[in-house]
């Protein structure tokens, strides 16, 4: 039982997609202007990922290994029009603002990444619980920074002001600059650094 | 639009990689030494290229609202734009083998250098990306969808060189050891990115 609770928490740090394996960059930047995309970005990822690899993970047996690739892509897409037509229907809002992110999870190596490393070579459960958990830690990283965005850009949380007006009379400007693109790089290299700092063994050699 | 305009401006200030972060995966994975960085961007020049204008074709001949109404008057209501996602990424996992086959038929040179790239760049967000945004973009004619594919892919090849080159020289400098790597790989993107954006705006 705590091998299958390893699955679940190991990605939220010592094994994040995002600041360990390089995994599903993309997206996580681009999205992470405002608390709310990224919230909705992440649960979308979490139903994608935990859908695929449950699905790969049965017909792992029956998968011929040379076309694995574009089986796994075509799962994949038919979990993200699902996902995208959920969120037209009950989030349009949302859904115009993530454009063409959503359908970019497609080629999220996140997804791609634990389904050859992981769904392809182990049971259902295990690779429900892998697919949550990473899906778990991309999401984590993706609302962290996020919030710092939306808190330091434009003074709101999920929309709402909170920032007290006094601060903003004695002087205090939003800084515009973490609501453009490159404050999101410089933001996650940030996040990368605290986590290593904290975590020593995870410091890269050479 | 004019051409040479939205061949600038898909270079430079709508860089796949500094201003929407597409690719960023095998930017950072491949970037190692400029040598493979070049392999990479050319490799991704050549098939966004080839994949937009062909995904540019298939939206407007088959999956747009009404776009089936050469089939006859009864098809003429036929929305199949939800089916957008699964041609695009067919189409381009498809291209991918085929090129890869003939380019290894034709030129092994080429194919030694850019062969094991090409794999790789079947899920390559940048790839994906230039179809989804030629889609939203709403080009006139396959013309200009070839022209913005080529500029993403020069746009994303001048932006792994450059970083590529610049790691190829931290190596030798005192980076803090929890910076080392990845940390301080993301940070100089963003200071790349900012200068960038000092592109916008630029019109011919």
């Amino acid at each position: 039982m705590s091998k299958n609770k390893v699955l679940l928490t190991d990605p939220l740090d010592d094994n994040n997609p995002i600041t360990v394996q390089v995994l599903g960059i993309c997206s996580a930047l681009a999205i992470t202007v405002q608390l709310k995309a990224a919230i909705v970005m992440s649960l979308s990822v979490v139903a994608v990922m935990a859908a695929s690899n449950v699905i790969v993970s049965i017909l792992r047996n029956l998968i011929p290994n040379r076309i694995r690739i574009i089986v796994q892509l075509v799962v994949v897409a038919s979990m993200v029009v699902l996902v995208d037509e959920v969120l037209r229907a009950y989030a349009y809002d949302v859904s115009k603002e993530l454009s063409i992110f959503i359908g970019l999870i497609i080629t999220n190596c996140i997804v791609m990444g634990r389904l050859e490393a992981f769904a392809l070579g182990n049971g259902v459960w295990r690779s429900f619980l892998d697919g949550v958990g990473n899906a778990f830690g991309y999401g984590a990283i993706l609302i962290l920074v996020a919030f710092f965005r939306e808190l330091f850009g434009s003074g709101n949380l999920l929309g709402i002001q909170v920032i007290p007006d006094a601060l903003y009379e004695m002087g205090y400007v939003n800084n515009g600059l973490m609501l453009l693109s490159p404050m999101a790089l410089i933001t996650v290299g940030l996040i990368i650094w605290v986590q290593r700092s904290r975590n020593r063994k995870l410091i890269e050699k050479g | 639009m004019d051409y040479a305009n939205l061949f600038i401006k898909s270079i430079f200030i709508e860089n796949m990689v500094f201003a929407y972060f597409l690719g960023m995966c095998s930017y950072l994975a491949v970037s190692k030494t400029v040598k493979t960085s070049l392999g990479m961007g050319f490799a991704v020049i050549f098939v966004l290229t080839i994949t937009v204008p062909l995904n540019f074709l298939i939206d407007k001949y088959l999956l747009q609202p009404g776009a089936l109404a050469w089939l006859g008057p009864e098809y003429s209501e036929l929305d199949l734009s939800f089916l957008s996602f699964i041609m695009f990424i067919a189409v381009i996992a498809s291209m991918v083998q085929l090129v890869e086959m003939i380019v290894e038929k034709f030129s092994p040179a080429l194919y030694g250098a850019l062969g094991i790239f090409l794999p790789l760049i079947a899920v390559n967000c940048a790839i994906l990306g230039g179809s989804l945004f030629m889609q939203i973009k709403d080009f006139s004619g396959i013309v200009e969808s070839g022209i913005y594919g080529f500029g993403s892919g020069i746009g994303w090849l001048l932006a792994i060189v450059a970083i590529a080159a610049i790691r190829e020289k931290i190596a030798y400098s005192n980076v803090p050891a929890p910076l080392k790597g990845l940390g301080i790989t993301f940070i100089i993107t963003g200071l790349m990115a900012i200068g960038f954006m000092s592109f916008m705006g630029i019109k011919l």
